[in-house]
């Protein structure tokens, strides 16, 4: 995009971004890790980059935070670039992964850092100290060196440590990932509700789905590189615009075939469908498929059998492997019924195989796992 | 496990190691302080004379200032070199930071006394120094102060004790996690901000080491001296040297060195609770 120079700082407060990367390509030597990625952070946001380890997450993070430089584009905060400035001029601030807690100092002296390092008084420092360790409620740890912490405290501390300089902007790099799970979950709902609280926007980097989920206001799915989807958790997931996107968010089922004369056939499967003929990809979510009984009325329902190769009890529900002739396996999540076994009828409504672009898949076609670690 | 035989004969070695080196050389020294030379024989009677010989004549006071000033000197001038240098290699060396850290302790490799040979040429009326000068017509004639003065001492003793301190406090800048200096940028601390804050505080069991060795090894020094230091720059360990030597009263070298073994024991374990102090993780 050869304009990108001409932008005006006044065009990036018209757009009502609070931040926003502009054709942000990044290279180490010869590889790129990120190329022509264009983002933006409304105030409050709370935005997650989703994606793989290498899918260089990371290194947008560390972009706008200011530890490495972009190869092209522009980082642009609220009327500032933000690019060209080093790291400590830049209004952000971050949560580091280990969370980076001086070892030297204590829990107090930690959280007053930048408070220090700008010269803040004195008098006020100790206010917002008690403040910051207060609304992570950990004051009572005021005096202890950050070694002698369980994770989650120190988890606390870091968060404390950046939000008491007041950013609009906290970067998180996967904060929660040397987390048990338990824990994990709990920070997570305390991290959302904090959020809330202060209404300050976070950018928070995570290869965990499931947390991309619960926490988001939007997701950014991110790709070898690439942006491949923006877009609320709801819609992401619902509306999945790649192939690839609906097998990193949640499992699905991909069907490949084609349309002809307004009918779709996927294998054994078809169905009515008002797009265009040509080859043709869907996405169709295990919970959109039912075992069908006279009780359950779908509109546009597509009517299939197969036999379940495989059954596997979670619960409220039960995920089936259903083989449905010409080597083709669906899985659906139905609510636990107990063993089945042999030929079943099967249901799907024909508005749920959402059309999806081709994309190189994960891990191979239809049998993908995507489960939280 | 070991059985207990094993671990019986596997610590005979360096038990006996340790006893016929150390311990019986200590103790020797120690019960020499407290005998007397009378007639030019040594006679084993117990006695105080040499500790009140020690602190009622001056001379050995001042030669003791004087080698304390002198470790002292070193131990700041190898500060100033070796803290720099391994700040630097540390954190802006990038690639050449092996290559680097090979040459600075390649000349650990060569001798004592080839390194102070060197100096001597360097520094004499002859020598690569004042012909260096005289050539640029900066003096015209040699500047005798250069060798046989404190001022060759420290400086000989600066260039062989200057990896000492380089290396613990490489050490301990290595240890720095790097991901802490980026979390001091972030918060809002420019590069020496950070440097004041973070990499020094965290670097202070190194240098507390580094200055350690460099100061007790200083103190100890009686080549330096001996080679490039002359009359002006006696060290107590020459002191030493010479009563077990020409002047043969080696109760009286015994009881200095006691003295010296004390204020160094002392020296190290001050150090050794400070490193401690400052010692994370």
């Amino acid at each position: 995009m050869s304009a990108a120079g001409a932008i005006s700082p006044e065009s990036a407060s018209s757009s009502g971004a609070l931040l926003e990367v502009r054709c942000v390509a990044k290279s180490f030597g010869a590889s790129q890790v990120l190329e022509n990625i264009s983002l933006q952070i409304a105030a409050g946001e709370f935005l997650t980059l989703l994606g793989e380890s290498g899918s260089g997450k990371t290194t947008l993070l560390r972009l706008i935070a200011g530890f490495e430089q972009p190869t092209s584009g522009e980082i642009w905060m609220s009327k500032e670039r933000l690019d060209t400035l080093p790291p400590y001029k830049r209004r952000v601030n971050t949560v580091f992964q280990n969370y980076a807690l001086f070892p030297h100092l204590n829990v107090r002296d930690n959280v007053a850092y930048g408070l220090r390092v700008k010269s803040t008084p004195k008098a006020e420092i100790a206010g917002r100290v008690e403040e910051a360790l207060r609304m992570v409620e950990m004051s009572s740890f005021a005096g202890a060196r950050p070694a002698t912490l369980s994770g989650g405290q120190q988890q606390r501390i870091a968060l404390a440590r950046a939000l008491i300089n007041r950013p609009q902007l906290l970067l998180l790099d996967e904060p929660l990932s040397a987390l048990d799970a338990n824990l994990r979950k709990q920070m997570q709902s305390e991290l959302k509700a904090l959020q809330r609280e202060i209404g300050i926007a976070f950018l928070f980097v995570t290869h965990d789905q499931d947390e991309a989920m619960a926490l988001s206001d939007r997701i950014a799915l991110l790709r070898n590189g690439a942006l491949e989807q923006v877009a609320s958790p709801r819609e992401i997931y619902s509306r999945p615009a790649t192939a690839y996107t609906a097998e990193f968010i949640g499992q699905t089922n991909l069907l490949r075939g084609e349309i002809n004369d307004g009918v779709a056939r996927c294998g054994a499967l078809q169905w009515k469908t008002s797009r265009a003929d040509g080859a043709a990809l869907f996405s169709l979510r295990p919970e959109a498929i039912h075992l069908a009984v006279a009780s359950l009325q779908l509109q546009d329902a597509v009517h299939f059998r197969g036999s379940i190769r495989q059954q596997i009890y979670g619960g409220a529900s039960e995920l089936l492997e259903i083989e449905c002739g010409g080597n083709q396996v669906l899985r659906a999540r139905i609510p636990a019924t107990g063993p089945l076994t042999g030929q079943h009828e099967f249901i799907f409504s024909a508005a749920d195989a959402i059309p999806v672009t081709e994309s190189p898949t994960l891990h191979g076609p239809l049998i993908t796992d995507h489960e939280p670690r | 496990m070991y059985s207990r035989a094993y671990k019986t004969i596997i610590s005979i070695p360096p038990l006996l190691w340790v006893c016929l080196f150390l311990l019986l050389p200590y103790a020797l020294m120690f019960a020499h302080s407290f005998w007397l030379v009378r007639d030019g024989f040594l006679v084993h009677q117990w006695n105080l004379q040499n500790y009140r010989a020690l602190f009622t004549n001056p001379l050995y006071f001042q030669v003791f200032l004087r080698t304390a000033r002198i470790a002292a000197s070193v131990t700041l001038c190898s500060l100033l070199l070796g803290y720099p240098l391994a700040y630097y290699l540390s954190f802006h060396a990038g690639p050449r930071k092996e290559l680097l850290y090979q040459l600075v302790i390649v000349p650990l490799w060569v001798s004592y006394l080839v390194r102070g040979y060197a100096w001597k040429t360097i520094l004499g009326s002859d020598g690569v120094l004042n012909g260096f000068l005289q050539y640029l017509h900066i003096t015209h004639e040699p500047v005798s102060f250069f060798l046989y003065s404190p001022f060759a001492v420290v400086l000989m003793l600066t260039h062989i004790y200057t990896p000492f301190v380089f290396l613990p406090i490489y050490a301990s800048l290595e240890h720095i996690p790097r991901p802490l200096l980026e979390a001091s940028q972030d918060l809002g601390a420019d590069r020496r901000t950070t440097f004041l804050r973070v990499i020094l505080p965290l670097s202070i069991p190194g240098l507390v080491a580094g200055a350690t060795f460099a100061f007790v090894l200083s103190l100890g020094d009686f080549l330096a001296p001996l080679l490039v230091g002359g009359p002006s720059a006696t060290m107590i360990a020459n002191i030493v040297q010479s009563l077990f030597g020409a002047a043969y009263d080696w109760p009286l070298g015994a009881a200095i060195s006691v003295c010296i073994l004390l204020i160094t024991v002392s020296l190290l374990f001050t150090t050794e609770r400070l490193e401690k102090r400052w010692a994370f993780k």
